[in-house]
């Protein structure tokens, strides 16, 4: 098979690191590398505690935030778990047991409530419309009084719908519960400014900005009650013990501050011309989520009768590479929980294909991938007993 | 390029043999569903003084194991008698792929056993099939035989999970020693419902799962 050029389409799984973020990464490997606990022993310590806060203060403007509101963890996981079971363990004995989370939450969030159930804790799973999203009212009737959290996220990971943050963060301030939200996908491609939207815990990561692996943040509004579980030292103002990841920290920092509103326009302008194409040229297909309010970096379609493994399979023969809802796709030989969580049937699941774009795709990268997927589904479709008669 | 699959396997995923209807065949067959994502249908044609396949087209909904398998089955079984055809098995489809992925294993049994519905389907309109026996113990325990554990890739009663069959009056009861959470639970239970489901004097089934 000829070699040819590459297409990376599942930014939202990973995304390429920029050589600038790099750069800013590289004196803390081979010059700075002493870490910020040290700062009392000697200066390169203190070097480390310097570019831990300018690096914490910079993340944290990006959100609205103040830098005594800002800890960095691993990654997104790691932050949604600090901050559902910190909360569960701070609250338990206080004010009850019960916790708020949409059906269409990313793995930490929804094995973290059902890692909570386990303990006793109980969980309600609110569902989502059509277009996946949550409605703030029925979320207002679902809040008890032992209700101690909601935990519902920015953006969907792989429908890209957006929620309505401010009147979800309204509903749990209103109520005097604490609001989670998991903005893994949307940091800088969807501004939010959290001194004007309520959310008291907000998950970030770096690993969807062109930013490096393992390193992601987690915003804690000032004075939500927070227990620390898992055992170590007094960093991150002894909320998330460890050794700080200084290199990890000044990357992150570093790759939010290269984004700009412009290139995000960009990628809007990609994620709107694939849904155009696709819809009017390429029959049987559905899109998934909402037109407009949805991440620009995301587009989610199903090819009805087709299998999307296959389709990924394909593809990437072709250079490009996407992701699927598919049961086959993933080693838990279920479909996207996230279509059904919207409503969708099988097939709907098991044909959905999900492009997410990144700094370095172009638009010629989306004419290409549109022309290749308009052959393979046809090829597919040849093969597939589904929509189309059956002969006697 | 890395791919998840043997050259054998991609070549059949790209250039599937046999692929389509045939127009009043002697025998056709469909298993599984949109539902546990994988779908083949089998037509065959059959030359009733040898009892042997002439001709054999398949399709399928499925991902690349399953288009795969439902290829070189059609290779495999061309030419065979009834009775050789109905002997073809997943390892033999498997090794002729140059092997398949354990996980991938509940998606290309699938092809076999549209092939083998084809026949039966064909013996059933031509009046070769025997008389119906009732279903006990035993023919339940066959037929999980079939139902892949996909945490090996060997059937539910290799692996040991299935811990008691109940058969009463057409209500199937079946013990499986899994958690009901764990992550393959729903997918096995599907696959034995749609194993046990076609037995003609089965009422009911019930598959419970051990906590």
């Amino acid at each position: 098979m000829s070699e040819r050029k590459q297409v990376y389409l599942d930014n939202s799984a990973a995304t390429r690191l920029d050589e600038r973020v790099l750069e800013s990464m590289k004196p803390y490997f081979f010059e700075k590398y002493a870490v910020a606990t040290s700062e009392f022993a000697y200066s390169q310590g203190i070097e480390a505690r310097e570019a831990l806060d300018a690096a914490r203060e910079g993340l944290a403007t990006t959100i609205g935030a103040g830098p005594r509101e800002f800890i960095f963890t691993s990654g997104s996981t790691e932050s949604s778990n600090i901050a559902i079971k910190g909360v569960a363990l701070a609250l338990v004995n206080k004010k009850g047991k019960h916790i708020i989370v949409s059906k269409i939450e990313d793995f930490p969030v929804l094995n973290s409530a059902k890692a909570l159930k386990k303990q006793g804790f109980e969980v309600t799973y609110l569902d989502v419309d059509g277009e996946g999203f949550v409605d703030p009212d029925m979320l207002k009737k679902n809040i008890r009084k032992d209700t101690i959290l909601v935990s519902i996220q920015h953006a969907n990971q792989e429908i890209g719908t957006i929620q309505d943050v401010e009147s979800i963060g309204q509903v749990c301030c209103e109520r005097g519960v604490l609001f989670h939200s998991d903005a893994t996908h949307t940091l800088t491609r969807v501004p939010i400014n959290l001194e004007k939207i309520p959310v008291d815990l907000m998950t970030l990561s770096a690993h969807t900005i062109h930013g490096p692996k393992g390193i992601g943040g987690l915003y804690i509004r000032q004075g939500t009650k927070l227990d620390k579980w898992m055992d170590g030292g007094f960093q991150e103002f002894d909320l998330r013990a460890g050794l700080e990841n200084i290199p990890g920290a000044v990357g992150f920092a570093r790759a939010a501050e290269i984004v700009t509103a412009d290139e995000t326009d960009r990628l809007k302008g990609m994620r709107d011309r694939i849904i155009d194409r696709i819809l009017i040229e390429i029959p049987d297909t559905t899109l998934n989520g909402h037109r407009s309010k949805r991440m620009p970096q995301n587009a989610n379609i199903s090819f009805h009768y087709v299998e999307g493994e296959s389709i990924t399979l394909h593809l990437d023969m072709h250079g490009f590479a996407v992701s699927t809802g598919s049961a086959c796709f993933s080693r838990s030989l279920e479909g996207s929980h996230v279509i059904f969580g919207m409503g969708g049937d099988h097939e709907r699941a098991h044909g959905s294909i999900r492009f997410t774009f990144g700094r370095y795709n172009t638009m010629e990268d989306v004419e290409a991938v549109v022309e290749t997927l308009a052959k393979i589904v046809k090829e597919l479709r040849n093969i597939s007993p589904l929509g189309k008669q059956q002969v006697k | 390029m890395k791919f998840p699959y043997s050259e054998i396997v991609l070549e059949h995923f790209r250039h599937p043999r046999n692929v389509g209807q045939i127009e009043n065949a002697d025998g056709k067959a469909t298993e599984g569903s949109p539902a546990c994502g994988d779908m083949v249908s089998v037509y065959i044609n059959v030359d009733a003084t040898s009892n042997k396949i002439t001709d054999i087209k398949f399709e399928s909904y499925g991902c690349a194991s399953n288009i795969a398998t439902g290829s070189i089955i059609t290779e495999l079984a061309k030419g065979k008698t009834l009775d050789e055809a109905k002997k073809i098995t997943w390892k033999e489809a498997s090794d002729a792929l140059g092997g398949l992925p354990k996980i991938k294993a509940h998606c290309s049994v699938l092809a076999i056993e549209g092939l083998r519905a084809a026949i039966q389907n064909y013996e059933e309109r031509h009046g070769l099939i025997k008389e119906k026996k009732p279903t006990t113990v035993e023919v339940v325990n066959k037929r999980l035989k079939k139902v892949m554990n996909p945490i090996s890739g060997l059937d539910l009663v290799r692996t040991n999970i299935v811990k008691d069959i109940k058969v009463d009056d057409g209500k199937v009861h079946v013990v499986i020693d899994l958690p009901p959470e764990h992550q393959f639970a729903p997918a096995i239970k599907e696959e034995i419902m749609e194993k046990i489901k076609p037995l003609w004097d089965v009422k009911e089934i019930k598959v419970e799962f051990m906590e």
